[in-house]
């Protein structure tokens, strides 16, 4: 839409206050049609989600209706009442509440309304808090966490009685955690007291914008959904692949090869922004850029283990545009504004459509010119998966997540949340609950146990009625039963659990006594990467092969494994599975030779390798390669579904393996393939059946299997243990108000196993098993894909590693350490790519 | 089965361990057992350790005590014994006793009628449990033999104490194995602590230091099947 379509000048008059058309004027603006139609949809008392990319004037859209409404209210008269809150602005980032207060306050300013503005975030001081309950602004800007707060206050209702709007931002970004369940419950609550209340949500583009129209109103009628305003994309995308004059990786995530041609770009654009997929890489391709920087070019970095106050530097250092590129991870993904930025290079591939137009919408701020972009493929399977992801951009295909049912632990928290606000009825909270589109389906007996959970645990064993935080009086309604659950409450309320990195800590071998405690520390390493350890595994790290000893507060404890097979992977890649869209696209360019002419040549003579080596599986069949090397036998498979798929799939395929006799050692997994290695011959037992793969990949490891290796899992101890903190059940650690020592806690791991075999089917347990098979397992798109290869599974067994295993054979026993390079543990790529290709292809 | 027949064969395949010239049973279920004396002691049981979470506002599952008594249940069934001490922290607070569901409370009597049956106080529970039958002690001296809850700071020949809720940690042939465990040197004994919500500290932990002639401590960790009795150079922090 790069004409701006004419309104009459009557019905912009109509729509909008005369200072406001004044102002447009005085800035040589006209209104946008998008802004006007939300006005208008709003005036007529509609909720409305507005779909709009990035320099759309969304904000300003979002904020039309409040601004003219508050402009037309007589001021309050010097000593009378003071009003409550007009509107509520709610945002995923409390940076974002500041940057919009310092957008809004100038228009405000400008167009000299009367108009209070204030935030109102974990950081807002305890008197201004107070002052802002005795007088509220007219627009409160916001956090979910602020609002559950604000919610479970006494006079919450009279806080909130004046309420007309709710400005939800970056929707798109909120609905899909917890966070989004804790909103949608909080929205609720307001409704109920503001039956008129109205939503207007702000999002990028996504898959299925109806699930977020629900998402803005009250489902007491089914399906209801909000108004829809589409603001269609601005000038299309200029977006290229680096065609490197370089020899694109086989594997690995650094892209430090195309280091000299970012440069050289960041040289010729004004302001860049560059993209990467983990802070790892951010930091990996900082100090790169910087090795190279001739110029002193003013590079800076952005990602969220830095400092805060290190963050506003670079972000103000951006608005003055006094930087020449900023290297980021998701931090910036959101719709900060900052800066005239002219190119986006995407270093590494986007994992996801949509993901990838969201981070192009940062260049150009102004919709009506093309967004330049760059995608930089880190290895050449990402070269394939960029090129899908261009079509796809081109095709304007999106590829968001689709939501899942609201959490029953963030469920407990609220109805806590809700009784320290005033009594509440079950009946009426049930039904209101209910409205809230990601507990539509919510079932009456779901609900009352969450009460009773709440209440006293939920145990069968009916003990603590007498500890019971909230109670129902005679009259039926449930009421906290002393302040000092209302206090506790408040010191555990949000969904955010912090997951910290933990040292890893050396434990010399032969070490004895209480002095050698600890050695030294090796680095840090994400707790979500010990989560899928257990006792005695070993992992590379900071150049050696490494045992698990265990872990004791915030520490990792490993010794030295020399000698071992380090058996568990670390996932050095992105944090975001591979789409399920994308896959499939990467799948067909596989099986589709015409399609490879649009890839550069080293890549697309890969795959032809490929072909005549091995095979290219077809769009739906599974390939699955087997073959020896050194003393050890491998399979590789194919399956294209992400790295959490492939991950749980791996676990349950050794499980199965093993007792197949076929004693595997470790396995890799990787956004695209699959590979075990054993020491019994694999290609030999599937070939004589002894299983055959069908049976080995039979949808039946969904079962028992899985349920088995969840049981003793960490990564389902580690889930019931968020659960735990967000239902309430144990409190959240304060950080500087943690009492230390064994007899104030309780291990959430010794709860887990009590419970687990004294009442299985206690409420939490159902909670941990429905997060755990959908965030940490992605079982869900496991079972798709065992249910699409049935029957077309294609085994190949071959004499040596194939082209296409290159790849995954160099990601085992590789492993990025945080800010370091790790030559010595690279494996020897030049031995595997020459047996694979045969001499002439390698250098 | 018989129980003394069973008692016959479970003493039979168990390590027996000298403390201060007594012999006895290091049970892999975490308690100690004097033949000679027909004496079972068992450490830090921590019962309503769950309530006394949920009187404070953490609901925590009330499965803990139930967990506990049943296996002391099968301890006390296998062995028979004529003397049971309870080596303080029976009670994971001085209500404990009160709080206790009745059918707990029941199971806990049945297993106490007809022997001698002692509570040595702990520091959580400094005070007799409310209506429950047996005797409390500060301490209990039988034969060459000193039941306290703290291991006493000077060193004292033939005590068995808790407490400390030791555990112990070894690494062997590429495996790291954790578990609770006895710690003894021949003349004292420390041991594990036996309820489902208690947590351990590792006898390498300075806590410990003093306690025991290091050159002659072992650590006899609890198995799955059986106790296995590791000397002090094997043990590695954590």
């Amino acid at each position: 839409m790069t004409e701006q379509p004419r309104l009459a000048e009557q019905n912009v008059a109509v729509l909008l206050p005369e200072p406001f058309v004044k102002w447009f004027a005085a800035k040589g603006w006209s209104p946008r049609l998008h802004q006007l139609e939300l006005l208008a949809k709003a005036r007529a008392g509609q909720s409305a989600l507005l779909i709009a990319p990035t320099g759309a004037g969304k904000t300003l859209a979002g904020f039309l209706p409040s601004l003219t409404e508050l402009a037309k209210r007589p001021r309050r008269k010097p000593g009378g009442a003071h009003r409550g809150i007009h509107t509520l602005y709610i945002s995923p980032l409390k940076a974002l509440a500041v940057d919009i207060e310092r957008n809004l306050g100038k228009p405000v300013e400008e167009i000299g309304l009367p108009v209070t503005i204030e935030t109102r975030t974990g950081d807002t001081p305890s008197h201004k808090r107070q002052r802002q309950k005795l007088a509220p602004p007219d627009i409160l800007l916001t956090t979910p966490e602020q609002l559950a707060l604000l919610i479970a206050s006494a006079g919450a209702r009279r806080f909130f009685e004046d309420l007309r709007y709710v400005v939800l931002d970056e929707l798109h970004s909120l609905v899909t955690s917890k966070r989004g369940h804790l909103l949608a419950l909080g929205l609720a609550r307001l409704r109920a007291f503001v039956p008129e209340l109205q939503t207007i949500g702000l999002s990028a583009t996504v898959a299925e914008p109806d699930e977020l129209r629900r998402w803005l109103v009250s489902q007491a009628s089914p399906e209801a959904m909000s108004e829809l305003i589409v603001v269609t994309g601005g000038a299309k995308p200029d977006i290229s692949i680096l065609d490197s004059e370089e020899r694109v990786p086989w594997a690995g995530h650094s892209a430090r090869y195309a280091t000299p041609e970012i440069y050289r770009e960041v040289k010729r654009h004004k302001t860049t922004l560059l993209f990467v997929n983990t802070r790892s890489q951010a930091e990996l391709l900082f100090q790169e850029l910087w090795r190279v920087n001739e110029d002193t070019l003013p590079i800076a970095l952005h990602h969220g283990s830095l400092d805060v106050a290190q963050r506003r530097r670079v972000e103000k250092a951006m608005g003055e545009n006094a930087l020449r590129a900023i290297v980021a991870t998701s931090t910036l993904d959101l719709g900060i504004d900052w800066g005239d930025v002219d190119l986006v290079v995407h270093v590494g591939a986007p994992k996801g459509a949509s993901r990838l137009a969201q981070r192009i919408g940062r260049a150009n701020h102004r919709m009506d010119e093309p967004s330049k972009a760059i995608l930089i493929p880190a290895n050449r399977f990402e070269v394939l998966e960029c090129r899908a992801a261009l079509d796809a951009n081109y095709l304007g295909a999106q590829d968001t997540p689709p939501l899942v049912n609201g959490g029953l632990d963030v469920l407990a928290q609220h109805v806590l949340g809700c009784a320290c606000g005033a009594p509440f009825h079950a009946d009426a909270l049930f039904d209101e609950v209910r409205t809230a589109a990601p507990y539509v389906s919510l079932d009456r007996p779901t609900f009352d146990r969450v009460i009773d959970f709440v209440a006293t645990g939920g145990y069968a064993l009916r003990n603590y009625e007498r500890y019971a935080r909230i109670r129902q009086t005679k009259e039926g309604l449930w009421r906290v039963s002393n302040p000092r659950v209302a206090q506790q409450y408040r010191l555990n309320v949000g969904t955010i659990i912090e997951v910290p990195a933990l040292n890893v800590r050396y434990v010399q071998a032969g070490s004895k006594g209480a002095a050698s405690r600890g050695g030294r520390v090796l680095g840090k390493i994400e707790e979500a990467f010990l989560e899928t350890l257990t006792y005695g595994d070993t992992f590379m790290f900071a150049g050696r092969v490494l045992r698990f000893e265990g872990i004791r507060e915030n520490e990792c404890f490993v010794s030295n494994a020399p000698g071992s097979d380090a058996k568990v992977p670390y996932y050095g890649g992105g944090k975001f599975p591979l789409s399920t869209y994308l896959a499939e696209q990467v799948r067909a360019m596989l099986d589709d030779p015409q399609r490879w002419k649009k890839l550069p040549e080293q890549v697309a003579d890969w795959l032809r390798f490929q072909a005549e080596k091995s095979v290219l599986p077809k769009r739906d069949d599974l390939l699955i390669e087997t073959f020896p090397r050194g003393n050890r036998h491998y399979l590789v498979a194919y399956p294209f579904e992400g790295r959490l798929a492939h991950q749980t799939l791996g676990m349950l395929l050794t499980r199965r393996l093993d007792r197949a006799g076929a004693k595997p050692v470790g396995f890799v997994a990787t956004d695209y393939a699959l590979a075990i290695w054993s020491l019994a011959d694999m290609g030999w037992m599937f070939k004589n059946k002894k299983p055959s793969l069908a049976a080995l990949f039979d949808q039946d490891m969904l079962g028992d299997d899985l349920e088995a290796w969840f049981a003793d899992s960490w990564l389902l101890k580690r889930t019931f243990r968020n659960c735990a903190l967000i239902s309430g059940l144990i409190e959240k650690r304060h950080p500087g108000k943690e009492k230390s020592g064994r007899q104030v806690t309780v291990s959430t791991d010794l709860i887990y196993d009590v419970l687990r075999s004294h009442e299985p089917d206690h409420i939490l347990l159902q909670a941990t098993r429905a997060d755990a098979a959908t965030g940490l397992l992605d079982v869900s798109r496991l079972a798709e894909m065992l249910s699409r290869i049935r029957g077309r599974i294609v085994h190949k067994d071959l004499e040596q590693i194939s082209p296409l295993a290159v790849p995954i054979m160099l990601e085992i026993g590789k492993m990025p350490v945080h800010g370091e390079a790790d030559e010595t543990l690279l494996m020897d790529a030049a031995t595997l790519v020459e047996e694979a290709m045969g001499p002439e292809m390698a250098d | 089965m018989n129980f003394s027949l069973s008692r016959a064969t479970l003493i039979a395949e168990a390590d027996f361990v000298g403390i201060a010239g007594e012999r006895a049973v290091c049970d892999r279920r975490g308690v100690l057992y004097f033949p000679e004396l027909r004496l079972l002691a068992v450490s830090d049981l921590h019962l309503e350790k769950g309530s006394s979470f949920a009187r404070r506002g953490a609901l925590i599952p009330p499965y803990d005590t139930g967990a506990t008594l049943l296996r002391l249940q099968a301890v006390i069934a296998d062995y028979q014994p004529r003397i049971v001490v309870s080596l303080g922290d029976s009670f994971h607070d001085g209500g404990g006793a009160e709080r206790m569901h009745q059918s707990f409370r029941e199971r806990l009597e049945a297993m106490m009628a007809g022997r001698d049956w002692f509570w040595v106080a702990g520091n959580h529970d400094p005070d007799a449990p409310a209506d429950l039958p047996g005797d409390t002690v500060r301490e209990l001296a039988i034969g060459s033999l000193v039941f306290r809850h703290e291991p006493s700071k000077l060193r004292v020949e033939g005590e068995i104490a808790g407490h400390l809720h030791p555990c112990a940690r070894i690494v062997q042939r590429g495996r790291s194995v954790r578990r609770r465990c006895f710690a003894g040197d021949g003349g004292r004994m420390i041991m594990p602590a036996f309820g489902a919500y208690t947590g351990s500290l590792n006898v390498l932990d300075r806590a410990y230091a003093g306690l025991f002639r290091l050159e002659t401590l072992v650590a006899y960790m609890l198995g799955a099947e059986r106790i296995f009795a590791i000397s002090s150079s094997m043990l590695r922090p954590g």
